[in-house]
């Protein structure tokens, strides 16, 4: 399941409906990103994530059934915030229900690798010097490439 | 055929969205931006390195290389920060 929206989330609620109706479930593996405070050196009084409507939701489409396609999953979750954020904010909840640890581990860190990499978000910092767009980093670009399968990898 | 721009393309551009007729001569993407670039310093200047836009045709990410169709809906945006 996607969603795509402004408002916070309830982690324990979010994660109790997951598995509720299955017991097959064995597990259920979860990632919170927040909004930190600090970027490098500069303080961070607040965020603004913008994103493309409609793309945003093609995306985390496509990655959630890829996510499915790899590993045996009983259920699994993407909720992604927009909108203005202050540090200590939730952004992101990704989960992943199945019937053993070990798919529920390695399906909840490629959704958030390819999430990171793929889906059109874009950070503006509110910092001292004013508002500053947030870099991409290399080393998710690293991270996501880890799950490409071999034959495809360029 | 529609433009959209996002993050830093949108602020130096000064432009979010805008429908346009396709140019003459504009066959792909890459000819597209090479006539967004005559249009004005600030769209030279946002679109002065590629290798810091993607580009995304009908919702899904494209080279340069693709073609262009009358109804397109075209976006250029940064790489991503999300998540």
């Amino acid at each position: 399941m996607i969603r795509v929206q402004t408002e916070d989330f309830d982690v324990g609620a979010e994660l109790a409906a997951l598995s509720t109706d299955d017991h097959s479930i064995g597990g259920v593996t979860s990632f919170v990103g927040y909004v930190r405070d600090l970027a490098g050196s500069a303080s961070v009084s607040a965020m603004t994530l913008e994103h493309y409507p409609g793309m945003t939701e093609k995306m985390l489409g496509d990655i959630e059934a890829e996510a499915q396609r790899r590993w045996p999953l009983a259920a699994s979750l993407i909720i992604h915030r927009y909108g203005r954020l202050v540090p200590g904010d939730r952004i992101v909840l990704v989960a992943c229900a199945s019937a053993h640890r070990q798919a529920s581990f390695e399906a909840c860190n490629f959704l958030i690798d390819w999430l990171k990499t793929k889906a059109p978000f874009w950070k503006q910092e509110q910092t001292p010097d004013g508002p500053r767009w947030v870099d991409a980093r290399a080393g998710d670009d690293i991270a996501a490439r880890r799950w490409q399968p071999p034959e495809s990898s360029s | 055929m529609k433009l959209l721009y996002f993050a830093w393309l949108r602020t130096r551009t000064g432009v979010g969205e805008e429908e346009i007729e396709r140019p003459e001569g504009v066959e792909t993407v890459q000819d597209l931006v090479e006539w967004l670039r005559k249009r004005g310093p600030e769209f030279a200047e946002a679109f002065a390195n590629m290798k810091v836009v993607r580009a995304a045709v009908n919702q899904t990410y494209v080279q340069l290389e693709h073609p262009l169709a009358e109804g397109d809906e075209i976006a250029f945006f940064p790489p991503v920060t999300g998540g």
